[in-house]
C-alpha cells in the first residue's frame, strides 16, 4: 500500500496557514465495558491526533467502537485507560465551557417542544435573548430544508425530518467540535447529497473542526480532510487516510467520479475488509 | 363499522317487545287490573313511543333520528310517573315495565346514533346516559315502592338536597374547600419535594419506598382517630390523615417520572453542560409530568376519602362525614344521599378537571397525541 505513507512535511500545501493547532488529542485510550458476562473491549490503545479545522470521518463496521470513541471525547463515557485532550482541557473542562455540539445516532428530540424551541434548546441554557435565538434557529432550520415547520412537534415529522432538527440543533450553537454520529444515516440518497454539500459549505465557511461517524464510503470521502477507518473486537484504528493531498478542499458531487476520489474510496473499502475478515 | 354517511345502520329489533305491552296490564287501581285502552293517558304515551319508532326515518339525519327516538323513550319514562301521580299502584304492572325495559333498549340506540354524530353533541351522550340512570332509578324506585330507609327516589334526594342546602355547603366548605384542600396540598407538595430530595440522596429513596408500602397497607379508620388524638377535632387532623393518605403516591409517582427521561435525552443535557437543576427543569420535570398528574388523580380521589372518613372520629358539628354518621343515626337517609351526592360530584369534579389540565399541559404525551 504505497499510498499509505504519510505526506512530507513539504508536500502540505503551501497556503500561508499557520501550522494546525491540535484540537483534540487521543493517546493510548481503551476502554472496556464491564457487561454482566464477560468485558467487552469497546476501544483498545487508540492514537488519534485532530488538528482544529479537520474533519475527520470514521469508518469501520458495526459494534467497532466509533460511538464509544465521540462519546468519550464528548465526557459521555470515562475511558479505562489512556488520555484524552480537547484544546488542551480534559473533556469534562471542554464540555462545561459548552465546546461539543453532538448530532446522537438518534434525533433525541424533546417531544413536549415545538421544532423551533427543540433547536432554541442549547441557545436557551447559554442565556442568548429570546430575539437572537428566534433567528438563529429560523436559519438552521432552512438550512437544513425545514423552514415551515418551526410550530410542528417532532412527532408529526418523518424519521429523517426528525434527524435534520437535530442537526439543525447542533448547528444553531456554533460549537467548536462537532460531533456527528451517522448524521444522515436515516435520509434518502438526494436529501444526503444536498446536506452533504451543505455540510461541506458551512464546514468551509466556519472550519469549525468535525468528526464524522458513517457507514457511507463515498460520504466519508466527499466530506473528510482525513478518514479513520476502524475495526472491531477490540475495536481500533486501522487506517488513517488523508484525503486532503489528492481533493481539492472545495467539492462539488462531480467530484465523486474523479480517479483520485476513486483511489481513496478504494482503499477505504480495502480497509474496511481487512477490519471484517476478523469476524470470523 | 364504516357505512356511506347517509344510511344508518338498521335497528336492532330488541326495543320491539314493547308491543308485546297492551297485552299484560298497565297499571292497578285499588285492586283491579287496568290495560292499556282503560287509562288514556298512558295509551297516549305509548302511542308516542311507537309513533317515533315508525317514523324515524322521517328527519333522514342521524341526529334527528336520535332527537325523535328520545322523544318515545322520555315519553315511555314519563308514563310511570304520570300513573303514579293519578294514584295507579304499578308492582303488578307487567305491560308498562316491558315498555320502559323496550325503550330503555331504544335508548341505547339513541347513544350509539348520537356517538356517530361529529361536534359537541358527542358530549350529549354520557349526559344523557346518567340522565336515564337517574330516571330509571326513579321509576324503579317509586314504582315498586322501595322502603325510602334502603333506597330514597332520586326527586326526595333534591327535596333533601333544597330543604339542607345551607347545612350542606357549610359541610362542603368544611370538608373540601378547607380540609382536603390543605391537606392535598400539603400532603402532595410534600411527596412531590422529597421525592425530588430523594432523587439526589439515594439512600433516602432506598428507605422510602419499603415505607411507602407499608404506609399505603396502613387502614385510613386506624389512624383517623390517632390524628384526631393528636391534631383536635377541627380541619388540621383531616389534613393529617390526607397528608398520611396522599404523601407517598406522590412520592412514588414523582420518583418514578424523573427516573423515564431516556439515556440519550440525557446524554445530550449533559453535553451542554447544563447542570442538575437546569436538567431537572428542562427534561426530567416534563418528562415526570404524566406521572405527576397519575400521582395527582390517584390523590384527589384518596383525600376526599380521608377527610370523610377521619370526620366520623370527631369534628365540630360541620362536615361530610359528620353530617352522614348524624344523620344516617336519624333515619335521615334522603340527607345522607344529598351528602353522598356532592361528594361524589366533587369528586368527579377534582379528577376531571386534573384530567383536563392534563390532557392540556401533557398533549405531546403518546396517550393524547393526535397528528
Ligand atoms: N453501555 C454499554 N455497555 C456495554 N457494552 C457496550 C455499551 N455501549 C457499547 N457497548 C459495546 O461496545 C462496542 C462498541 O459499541 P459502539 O456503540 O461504539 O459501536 P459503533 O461502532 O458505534 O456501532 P454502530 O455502527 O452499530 O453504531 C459494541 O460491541 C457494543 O456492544
Ligand atoms: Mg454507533
Amino acid at each position: 500500500m504505497p499510498a499509505a505513507q504519510p505526506a512530507p512535511l513539504t508536500l502540505v500545501p503551501p497556503a500561508a496557514e499557520p501550522a494546525p493547532r491540535t484540537i483534540v488529542d487521543i493517546r493510548n485510550l481503551t476502554l472496556t465495558y464491564q457487561a454482566a458476562d464477560h468485558p467487552v473491549y469497546a476501544l483498545s490503545d487508540v492514537s488519534l491526533s485532530i488538528s482544529k479545522g479537520d474533519f475527520i470521518s470514521l469508518i469501520g463496521p458495526s459494534g467497532c467502537g466509533k460511538t464509544t470513541l465521540m462519546r468519550v471525547v464528548a465526557d459521555l463515557e470515562q475511558p479505562t485507560s489512556g488520555e484524552v485532550t480537547v484544546n488542551g482541557m480534559t473533556p469534562e473542562q471542554a464540555r462545561l465551557k459548552r465546546a461539543y455540539g453532538y448530532v446522537f445516532q438518534a434525533p433525541a428530540l424533546y417531544p413536549w417542544r415545538t421544532v423551533e424551541r427543540n433547536v432554541m434548546l442549547p441557545l436557551e441554557i447559554m442565556g442568548l435573548p429570546k430575539a437572537e435565538r428566534q433567528q438563529r434557529a429560523r436559519e438552521q432550520l432552512e438550512l437544513v430544508g425545514l423552514a415551515g415547520f418551526e410550530r410542528k412537534f417532532p412527532w408529526q415529522l418523518s424519521g429523517g425530518m426528525q434527524q435534520r432538527v437535530s442537526i439543525a440543533r447542533a448547528l444553531a450553537f456554533a460549537p467548536d467540535l462537532l460531533l456527528m454520529d451517522e448524521p444522515f444515516g436515516a435520509l434518502d440518497e438526494i436529501t444526503r447529497d444536498h446536506l452533504n454539500l451543505q455540510l461541506t459549505r458551512l464546514w468551509l465557511s466556519t472550519r469549525k473542526t468535525c468528526i464524522f461517524v458513517t457507514h457511507s464510503i463515498a460520504e466519508a470521502v466527499f466530506l473528510s480532510t482525513r478518514i479513520v477507518v476502524m475495526s472491531p473486537r477490540p475495536g481500533r484504528i486501522l487506517d488513517v487516510i488523508d484525503c486532503d493531498r489528492d481533493l481539492p478542499r472545495e467539492r462539488t458531487l462531480d467530484i465523486r467520479e474523479s480517479p483520485e476520489f476513486q483511489r481513496i474510496a478504494h482503499r477505504v473499502r480495502d480497509g474496511l475488509m481487512e477490519g471484517h475478515s476478523y469476524d470470523d | 363499522m364504516n357505512r356511506p354517511n347517509m344510511a344508518p345502520p338498521t335497528m336492532a329489533p330488541w326495543p320491539l317487545v314493547m308491543l308485546a305491552a297492551p297485552l299484560l296490564p298497565f297499571a292497578t287501581l285499588d285492586g283491579t287490573a287496568l290495560y292499556l285502552p282503560q287509562i288514556p293517558a298512558a295509551l297516549a304515551l305509548f302511542a308516542l313511543s311507537v309513533a317515533t319508532i315508525l317514523a324515524r326515518r322521517l328527519p333522514g339525519s342521524a341526529l334527528g333520528e336520535a332527537l325523535l327516538l328520545l322523544a318515545g323513550v322520555a315519553a315511555a319514562y314519563a308514563t310511570p310517573l304520570v300513573l303514579l301521580t293519578q294514584g295507579h299502584a304499578l308492582a303488578q304492572a307487567g305491560g308498562l315495565w316491558l315498555s320502559v325495559a323496550g325503550t330503555t333498549l331504544l335508548l341505547w340506540r339513541v347513544l350509539a346514533l348520537l356517538a356517530d354524530v361529529a361536534g359537541p353533541v358527542r358530549l350529549a351522550g354520557p349526559a344523557l346516559f346518567g340522565l336515564a340512570l337517574v330516571m330509571l332509578w326513579e321509576i324503579l324506585t317509586r314504582g315498586f315502592q322501595v322502603p325510602t330507609i334502603l333506597l330514597p327516589p332520586p326527586s326526595l334526594v333534591l327535596t333533601a338536597f333544597a330543604a339542607n342546602a345551607a347545612d350542606l355547603w357549610d359541610d362542603f366548605r368544611q370538608t373540601v374547600l378547607i380540609s382536603v384542600l390543605r391537606g392535598y396540598l400539603i400532603g402532595c407538595g410534600a411527596g412531590f419535594l422529597v421525592a425530588i430530595l430523594a432523587d439526589r440522596v439515594p439512600f433516602l429513596a432506598r428507605g422510602l419506598l419499603p415505607l411507602g408500602n407499608l404506609a399505603s397497607a396502613v387502614p385510613v379508620v386506624g389512624i383517623a382517630p390517632i390524628m384526631v388524638m393528636w391534631f383536635g377535632f377541627d380541619w388540621q387532623s383531616k389534613a393529617a390523615v390526607i397528608v398520611v393518605m396522599t404523601f407517598f403516591p406522590m412520592l412514588i409517582n414523582t420518583l418514578a417520572g424523573l427516573q423515564s427521561a431516556e439515556r440519550i435525552q440525557l446524554d445530550l443535557m449533559r453535553s451542554y453542560g447544563a447542570g442538575y437543576w437546569r436538567t431537572l427543569a428542562m427534561l426530567r420535570l416534563p418528562c415526570a409530568l404524566p406521572f405527576l398528574f397519575n400521582g395527582l388523580k390517584i390523590n384527589s380521589t384518596l383525600a376526599l376519602i380521608g377527610a370523610i372518613v377521619a370526620e366520623f372520629f370527631g369534628t365540630p358539628v360541620v362536615g361530610m362525614g359528620f353530617r352522614i354518621s348524624t344523620q344516617v343515626a336519624r333515619m335521615n337517609l334522603d340527607v345522607v344521599w344529598a351528602t353522598i351526592a356532592v361528594a361524589a360530584l366533587t369528586g368527579s369534579l377534582l379528577y376531571g378537571a386534573l384530567a383536563l389540565a392534563e390532557r392540556h399541559v401533557t398533549a405531546w404525551h403518546p396517550s393524547f397525541r393526535k397528528r
